[in-house]
């Protein structure tokens, strides 16, 4: 493993406090940010989500490469691991915005619900160009 | 070396390529890799159920506030956001860092070190499930939360109670848009209270999105049981330990290094399930 068992044994102890501090200090975040810590502070989500998602992020990293033992491995092992997984950034990204359409779209999609399906009529303008500016809302 | 009881390693004779077999390129044994592949496909069926948690939280104008849903404590405590859950994550913590002990007390053949740290392990998986069972029987029973309906609402627009639960809400309480409330149940049915809203419109509070019970459950209880059938498996492996079996194999206890590696990564999708359902 390149480590010595005592070497080892203190890098367990350190994981854990640091897993530990790093899970406190979202929690904090999360707290603070939504003003139930300091009366009348708050945080906006723009800064609260990627620090969140950063440190879960450091989390996840810490757990593969140090108590997974993925940083002792064969590199070739590591990359047949890690590559497929970014496959899912592409769902994230994909999902991510077909689901904020259907929000964005939701007036329309009740407005066309409370009608019988005879009357509905989608408008020529309606189908392509307002689409886009609908999902940049 | 060349003994009938040495399963694990492999005598491995360089004949020139790789591709006429007889070496590990990965310097893994196949049980180890193929454990690798399947919690590769594992994260891949979390990040499945993940991804569809965050669409359709993504297509409602509202979704249901964690530090409010989630502010319960044992013993009768509320309004303590988060404290809770952040417990949870502790304890499954302090059961990876056991099961990393116990996989370098296997390293080095030290048959008592690894029973008593996977025996922690364990009961750190039993206490994290616990503490899973308590917070669904409050959802459920206390809160009213099933995968239909969802009690935890929140308001759209500014206004005034018109009528108080006997809870948080008092008549006459006023309130901001995005701030959330819960709806009580009296009698067995649930009470949506009136308010009235600044342009003076009399409306009742709205059920929260419905999607919300069913991710929350499924996907909580899905991870709850890898925790579950993990606790099975260490269980099993323990015993195998204890008896002896492992010496025998002379691989330094392979077998509790791919249970640790389980393990590991059943904490590791709880970092992602804390940090979607609890944090964002």
């Amino acid at each position: 493993m390149g480590l010595s068992y005592e070497e080892s044994k203190k890098l367990v102890f350190k994981g854990m406090i640091l897993l530990g501090v790093v899970t406190i200090v979202e929690v904090l975040i999360a707290l603070m940010g939504n003003g139930h810590l300091i009366d009348g502070f708050t945080m906006p989500k723009w800064l609260m989500y990627p620090m969140m998602i950063g440190l879960s992020l450091y989390k996840a990293y810490f757990i593969v490469y140090e108590f997974m033992h993925m940083k002792y491995e064969v590199r070739a092992l590591a990359l047949s691991v890690l590559m497929p997984t970014l496959l899912l950034v592409w769902g994230v990204i994909a999902f991510f915005q077909e689901g904020s359409s259907w929000g964005a779209r939701r007036a329309q999609i009740l407005e066309k619900d409370a009608k019988p399906a005879s009357e509905i009529s989608i408008p020529a303008e309606n189908t392509n160009e307002t689409k886009d500016t609908l999902i940049i809302e | 070396m060349a003994t009938d009881t040495h399963i694990a390693e492999h005598e491995v004779q360089d004949t020139g390529s790789a591709w006429s077999g007889g070496q590990e390129p990965f310097k893994a044994s196949y049980g180890k890799l193929m454990m690798w592949y399947f919690l590769v496909s594992d994260a891949f069926t979390f990040a499945g159920f993940l991804i569809a948690y965050g669409s359709l939280r993504f297509s409602m104008p509202t979704w249901p506030v964690p530090d409010f849903v989630f502010s319960t404590f044992p013993g009768g405590f509320h309004h303590m956001p988060l404290i809770f859950v952040t417990v949870m994550t502790f304890i499954l913590i302090l059961s990876s860092v056991t099961m990393v002990r116990a996989v370098q007390e296997g390293h080095r053949e030290n048959k008592r070190g690894v029973v008593k740290w996977m025996a922690l392990t364990i009961v750190g998986g039993l206490m994290f499930l616990g503490c899973q069972a308590w917070e669904w029987t409050t959802l459920i029973a206390g809160e009213h939360t099933t995968i239909l309906t969802n009690p935890f609402g929140t308001h759209i627009e500014a206004g005034t109670y018109m009528e108080g639960d006997g809870h948080d809400i008092k008549e006459g309480d006023t309130f901001d848009a995005g701030a959330p409330y819960l709806i009580h149940q009296v009698d067995g049915e649930f009470k949506q209270l009136q308010y009235k809203t600044e342009a003076g419109e009399v409306k009742q509070q709205a059920f929260g999105p419905k999607a919300f019970g069913a991710l929350f459950f499924f996907i909580t209880g899905f991870h709850g049981f890898h925790v579950f059938s993990g606790v099975l498996f260490l269980l099993i492996i323990m015993i195998n330990v204890a008896s002896g079996l492992y010496v025998k194999r002379k691989n330094g206890y392979e077998m509790v290094e791919k249970i640790g590696l389980y393990w590991h990564f059943v904490d590791l999708v709880w970092v992602f399930v804390f940090l979607v359902f609890y944090l964002l």
